[in-house]
């Protein structure tokens, strides 16, 4: 079946709602406005305003409130308008839900889905256009899942719902018009995916990153691996490709400084040392605020030929 | 800072490939120390350097080739402060160490290859895993017998090339006149059986030694013959380096000199001779003996070939030839006949710089030398 990614969360939703009563969402707008990004539209008249709860404008308190109903035995899945809000919320997140089970002596588990959009590329200016998944990857305690396919869109959802800790779903406005089919399958919250098979060099990347990283493959012969989780990493498959490419360029739509491709990078060096031609390059966002002006934006962000370019370094 | 270029090993030669560094930055030279060799069409080359100093940095890889001239290398003066040079040339200076990549360095190290000998074309002219696979797969291709059989006629087609090239500018440039003599060699026969006696037969000397020893004293009356053409002057050479043809196996000839040929005593020119030729055979001459000889001998003796009229290798203004020593009817001085040991000696020499009757005089005083054996 033919649909959106935008279309693939909401199923995913739906299902959700579905299979298990103890899960509701919770967030600002997503019941009468129909969520900020529209998936969560008619779930209100579908689910009813016990399910569905619209929140007031506080990050903090709604996300704690999450917290308390998942720590009270409920399945919350919490929608953050966008990851540059929920730093009002850190100290829920960060403190509370990443570290219950550990303060607890394992008595308290946290499985609460924190949902949020990340990333620029609408000309929403700089305050709304971060990428700052690196920081949640950062945190023991947290599953960070980025879904970058339809498949992903939708499955990821009902398999962090499954988690007794907390996930935080990233999804990309960039990608909510993107078509594609749904296989309706279950996916895993633990392993990346190779998504276009090639010879000449690894690509890593996830997220909104992941529709440019393939078009800069078709003409590199590039193999493409979709992390797909970047809390707690899974580096099979990147291993697995550069042993046989040889050398590899991870394209994070995060800042270069502290990123994930960071720590991808210095994975490889430590897992992959011998088995690298060329040192590790990477594609990242301008370490600047996102601009407004589309053409600045475009140029602030990795973009396939910037992807190119950094292949092509690679080579002598 | 003293630049180490990479010398003419020839006047045929106008590019050589290094092959391999005999020192690396840090280390100590002498004037005369061989360095670095390299492969010129002909023969693989050590190559001496001319000043004492410390190396600074390599400029060029082995596997590079690079036309004559270039700075293959940088080296520190006696007393130049290497922190001052670090200092200026810090940031080259860390570059110097070569790339190689992780992947290809472990890759060289399971299939046993010599990184030193493989060209990087990687980022950065970084060796990898590719050019360790190239550099392996003529050795594997080597081992099939057609691919080998395949290589050999390459490398003699190059030498054959350069002959061609230097032989060919010496008969457009240079005016050759020839003369030969017929010497009497009882006198230098006996005299070297005499003194073969004693000896064990890997101490023996060879006609060929007398011969080059009396070319060489004969010379030191004959500037004329001795040096070089350049820019259109005879450019003399106090030192005679002689040069000596050596036929190589699998065809062509090199004449690496042996030098100050007068100053050395008959057995350490044998030893000289007989190092050299098995160097040639081997292909690990140095610079200095490709570069260096003053004059040419070209000895067919071996070949039964009455006489030589050889052609002279530019920029040298001569050349001497030996035929076979063989019996010939001989009037004696008082009219006799008698049965007399001979061979005949030839020059081929240059017109622009000496005429006939210098090279007669200088035949002359060759058979002189030659007729005086214990004094050579």
């Amino acid at each position: 079946m033919t649909m959106t990614y935008r279309e693939a969360l909401r199923q995913g939703l739906y299902e959700a709602f579905d299979r298990d009563e103890r899960v509701f969402l919770m967030g600002e707008d997503v019941g009468k406005y129909g969520g900020t990004y529209a998936v969560s539209k008619g779930m209100l008249a579908r689910y009813g305003p016990e399910r569905i709860r619209d929140a007031p404008l506080s990050e903090l308190a709604f996300v704690g409130a999450g917290i308390g109903a998942a720590l009270g035995g409920m399945r919350p899945i919490v929608e953050i308008m966008t990851v540059n809000f929920s730093m009002l919320a850190l100290d829920q997140i960060v403190n509370s839900a990443a570290m219950l089970r550990h303060m607890s002596g394992g008595q308290l588990g946290v499985p609460v889905v924190i949902r949020m959009s990340s990333g620029a590329g609408r000309q929403l200016a700089a305050q709304h256009s971060n990428a700052l998944e690196a920081w949640y990857a950062h945190v023991p305690g947290l599953r960070v899942v980025a879904p970058a396919t339809i498949d992903d869109a939708r499955g990821m959802l009902i398999a962090a719902l499954q988690s007794p800790d907390p996930v935080i779903v990233f999804e990309y406005p960039a990608l909510f018009e993107m078509k594609g089919d749904l296989s309706g399958g279950t996916v895993d919250i633990s392993s990346s995916a190779v998504r276009r098979k090639g010879s000449r060099v690894t690509l890593v990347t996830y997220g909104a990153c992941l529709p440019k990283t393939l078009q800069a493959a078709e003409e590199l012969d590039g193999e493409v691996i979709d992390l797909r989780v970047l809390r707690p990493l899974h580096m099979e498959e990147v291993l697995k490709s550069i042993q046989k490419t040889r050398r590899a360029v991870v394209v994070d739509e995060g800042w270069r400084s502290g990123s994930l491709a960071a720590e991808i990078m210095a994975r490889i060096m430590e897992q992959a040392f011998y088995d690298l031609d060329a040192p590790v390059a990477r594609v990242c966002r301008e370490e600047v605020p996102i601009p407004y002006a589309r053409h600045l934006e475009e140029a602030a962000l990795p973009q396939p030929e910037k992807i190119v370019a950094a292949v092509k370094g690679l080579f002598g | 800072m003293i630049e180490f270029k990479l010398p003419s090993l020839g006047a045929d030669m106008e590019e050589g490939k290094l092959l391999e560094w005999k020192v690396k930055p840090g280390d100590a030279v002498k004037r005369g120390q061989v360095i670095a060799v390299v492969d010129t069409s002909k023969a693989a080359v050590e190559v001496e350097v001319w000043n004492d100093g410390v190396v600074s940095e390599l400029k060029t890889r082995p596997g590079e080739t690079v036309p004559v001239g270039t700075v293959l290398a940088l080296l520190l003066s006696p007393g130049e402060s290497p922190a001052a040079a670090a200092a200026a040339k810090a940031p080259e200076a860390a570059a110097a160490r070569r790339r190689i990549s992780p992947a290809a360095r472990k890759h060289a190290e399971e299939h046993g290859v010599n990184l030193d000998a493989v060209a990087g074309t990687g980022p950065g002219g970084a060796v990898t895993v590719e050019d360790v696979e190239k550099a392996t797969q003529p050795k594997k291709e080597a081992a099939r017998v057609e691919k080998a059989a395949a290589a050999v006629p390459d490398r003699a087609a190059e030498m054959r090339k350069a002959i061609a090239a230097a032989m060919s500018r010496s008969k457009r440039e240079i005016p050759h006149y020839y003369l030969s003599q017929t010497v009497p060699m009882q006198r230098a026969q006996d005299w070297l059986a005499a003194a073969n006696a004693g000896r064990p037969i890997t101490a023996r000397l060879l006609m060929a030694v007398l011969q080059l020893k009396a070319v060489a004293l004969a010379l030191g009356g004959f500037p004329d013959l001795n040096g070089f053409y350049r820019d259109g002057a005879h450019v003399p050479s106090a030192a005679v380096h002689l040069g000596v043809a050596i036929s190589l196996r699998q065809g062509g000839l090199v004449a690496p000199a042996i030098h100050d040929v007068a100053e050395l005593g008959l057995d350490e020119l044998m030893r000289s001779l007989a190092d050299l030729v098995r160097r040639a055979r081997a292909g690990s001459l140095r610079s200095s003996e490709m570069s260096d000889p003053t004059v040419t001998v070209s000895n067919l003796g071996e070949g039964g070939v009455e006489s030589v009229f050889p052609i002279i290798y530019p920029p040298q203004v001569a050349i001497v030839g030996f035929g076979t020593l063989s019996p010939r009817p001989w009037v004696t001085h008082d009219g006799g006949l008698q049965v007399m040991p001979t061979v005949v000696a030839s020059v081929g020499a240059d017109h622009r710089v000496s005429d006939g009757h210098r090279g007669a005089l200088f035949l002359a005083e060759l058979a002189r030398l030659l007729q005086e054996p214990e004094k050579l």
